[in-house]
């Protein structure tokens, strides 16, 4: 006789019922992102390697990656050919061949070229947004975690910070234009001030190295890298703060207080004994943080993005050294978000314009992959180097 | 009316006697030589010009004052010997091991709420001390063996590092004396560059008394620096203990009273925040004056 036997089917029905459902809506989870990655490598895939085309040819499309976006010529030749090509190239063609039977001529902004010029914005961005998040970020959180007395006033603070990650991306955006873009006294260096925007510039004196022979204007930012990066970085300092001081909180007290015991200053302490075994986690944390605010819009467009530009900020900005990287900082970049956002809403999707949006999406998704890899990386890289 | 005027003065006697804050600290301390309250639990003095430490009548809190962790603490620990504390958990042995070398400052809300702790004769909480300054005098051995996930020299040179100290040559002969004197020199030469947890803990916890040492304290201050390790790492520390014990004045808060017995010279008992009996070590465990101390060595309790 057997003391366990299965009295009820009914108990087992119902459990696996249950399990089912849930197993159900995970599944449908997996099911959705498989189906948007599959379905933008499929259309996205071919436009970066045509290899994979239904056509065929090369091996990857250097020119995708390395031209700027310009307007798209479509046009049907003598032959009835339809023909499309971006109009530095129609130009040229024209130019060749003056005879050319060209009818039909159609343009489309934007979705010709390449998307060389929003991919350097894209990183550049990113570079200003995790290089002013950093140093912000690590700072707060040392002070809170390390120098504030806990109580009712740093748990405001905390609270503060945690709701600012709850500000709808729009609002930072135009907190950033009003901050960053119309303020006035942001400072400029530059060799020739704004007549119209410049309040008063502070001349610097020939023989002054570096900066001689231009001026310290303060005549505001304006829609510029440097404040399209600022307000990234406001955007991302509630999750860079969280990390940071999770990092902290996760660093033995043991270390603190063999470097304490030992005549240790407090910041030599969080220098040598804290800060260098939570920058591993900190950097983790923080890469990711970066990744997901690159693929923010709304707070670009108001301050940092432009649609179209003619060339890369670096052959853009003018000017030597300071006033050069000053030119680079306050001038407008084209970035990915914004780029995708413009061929997608702006352009009608014909078989020549689908290309540019595809392979957009593709790269940026790539692009956002890399990032995420990238973190990935480090967080295995330092776990096998440190550990305690 | 003569008792209502005589009830204020009364309560103000006990707010003067109870609040250091009240009274002045020269007059605080001329009333108290010599310790008045456990005079009896302290039969055999160390003698003042004998001691690199004074604890003077120290009450401690860490919560500002509300329960006193430590009462009424007063005895002297000899320069140059080891003194080992012992008592239950929770008695205050660590608290006050802690309170000599300030590390109680880490925490917001921790106060010495009444008397003195002198070391060399200076009061250490007194407005002009710099605990960093202290810290270089009064080193310590915590718990669980702490070395930082450096290389072993980068361990050892940490506290000269610190202190503004670059010069490779003057670090390696630091490095090197202060592995000899924690007998680990032998041990670890050749792997001088490999990292300090690699070792085996005992090795680890040596490598934070030659980290220790290396900075030149006077006090050398170990908090159970035992408990982790196994009876033959154990007994490697006692021995290193004793030759230390030339150079440093040493103070250990131990568990094991067979520890104590090895190693010290002089035993203070704690039990529930107060100072029971302090003797010599021969003493407390042969012929205590207190019952209590006597229950406790003799295993009937605690």
């Amino acid at each position: 006789m057997n003391p366990f036997k299965v009295t009820t089917n009914a108990r087992k029905k119902k459990d696996f019922l249950g399990a089912a459902f849930f197993a159900l809506l995970t599944y449908l989870i997996l099911a959705c992102a498989l189906f948007i990655f599959a379905n933008i490598t499929m259309k996205g895939l071919p436009v970066l390697m045509p290899v994979f085309s239904e056509k065929g040819g090369e091996v990857l499309n250097t020119d995708f990656l390395t031209r700027m976006p310009e307007t798209l010529v479509e046009y049907t030749d003598g032959k009835g050919v339809k023909h499309s090509m971006p109009t530095t190239d129609f130009t040229e063609y024209i130019k060749e061949n003056p005879d050319a039977i060209v009818e039909n001529k159609k343009a489309n902004a934007y979705s010709g070229g390449g998307i060389a010029g929003p991919l350097v914005g894209t990183a550049l961005l990113v570079l200003v947004c995790m290089v002013a998040a950093l140093i912000v970020g690590i700072a707060a959180a040392v002070y809170l975690n390390e120098y504030a007395k806990q109580g009712r006033f740093v748990s405001m603070i905390r609270l503060a910070i945690m709701n600012l990650a709850g500000v709808p991306s729009i609002v930072f955006g135009l907190f950033g234009f009003a901050f960053f873009c119309l303020f006035p006294l942001l400072p400029v260096f530059t060799t020739a001030p704004n007549a119209e925007r410049s309040i008063f510039a502070i001349p610097f004196a020939e023989w002054i190295p570096f900066f001689g022979g231009g001026f310290l204007s303060f005549q505001g930012w304006g829609n510029s890298l440097i404040a399209g990066g600022l307000t990234l970085a406001v955007m991302v300092l509630p999750v860079i703060i969280a990390a940071c001081e999770e990092s902290l909180k996760a660093i033995p007290k043991g270390f603190r207080e063999a470097s304490l015991a030992l005549g240790a200053t407090k910041w030599q302490c969080i220098r040598t004994a804290v800060l260098p075994y939570a920058t591993p986690g900190i950097l983790t944390a923080s890469v990711l943080g970066v990744t997901r605010v690159a693929g923010e819009t709304a707070p670009i467009m108001f301050t940092a993005a432009v649609a179209l530009k003619g060339k890369l900020p670096w052959d853009a900005a003018s000017g030597d050294g300071v006033y050069w990287i000053s030119d680079l900082l306050t001038d407008s970049v084209q970035a990915m978000p914004y780029h995708i956002y413009t061929v997608a809403a702006r352009i009608p999707r014909t078989d020549a314009t689908a290309a540019m949006q595809d392979g957009s999406v593709f790269v940026f998704m790539l692009m956002v992959m890399l990032f995420a890899s990238l973190s990935i990386y480090l967080r295995i890289h330092f776990r096998k180097k440190l550990k305690w | 009316m003569v008792t209502t005027t005589s009830r204020p003065t009364a309560t103000a006697e006990i707010a003067t006697d109870t609040d250091p804050m009240n009274q002045p600290a020269d007059t605080a301390d001329k009333n108290r030589e010599p310790a008045r309250s456990h005079v009896s639990n302290n039969p055999n003095p160390v003698a003042k010009e004998e001691a690199m430490i004074e604890v003077d009548d120290v009450s401690f809190s860490y919560d500002m004052g509300k329960t006193n962790i430590l009462r009424n603490i007063s005895f002297n620990i000899p320069a140059g010997k080891v003194t080992a504390l012992i008592g239950p958990s929770g008695c205050g042995k660590s608290t006050l091991l802690r309170c000599l070398n300030r590390m109680n400052d880490l925490v917001d809300t921790s106060k010495v709420t009444n008397g003195q702790i002198r070391i060399m004769g200076q009061d250490i909480n007194a407005g002009d001390v710099d605990p960093i300054e202290l810290r270089k005098q009064v080193g310590m051995v915590f718990q669980k063996y702490n070395p930082f996930p450096k290389s072993i020299y980068d361990n050892v040179a940490y506290g000269l590092r610190i202190q503004g100290i670059k010069n490779k040559s003057k670090l390696d002969e630091a490095v090197e004396k202060s592995l000899q004197r924690a007998a680990l020199w032998s041990e670890v030469k050749d792997r001088l560059n490999s990292s300090a947890l690699g070792l085996s803990g005992g090795q680890q916890q040596r490598l934070c008394i030659a980290r220790t040492i290396a900075v030149s304290p006077r006090i050398v201050l170990m908090d159970e620096p035992c408990s982790a390790l196994d009876p033959i790492a154990t007994a490697r520390i006692e021995e290193l203990i004793a030759e230390l014990q030339e150079e440093f004045t040493i103070v250990i808060v131990t568990h094991n009273m067979q520890q104590a017995t090895r190693v010290s010279d002089r035993t203070a008992f704690f039990y529930l925040g107060e100072l029971i009996e302090y003797d010599d070590t021969t003493t407390i465990f042969g012929n205590p004056s207190v019952t209590q101390t006597e229950d406790y060595v003799s295993g009937r309790f605690g």
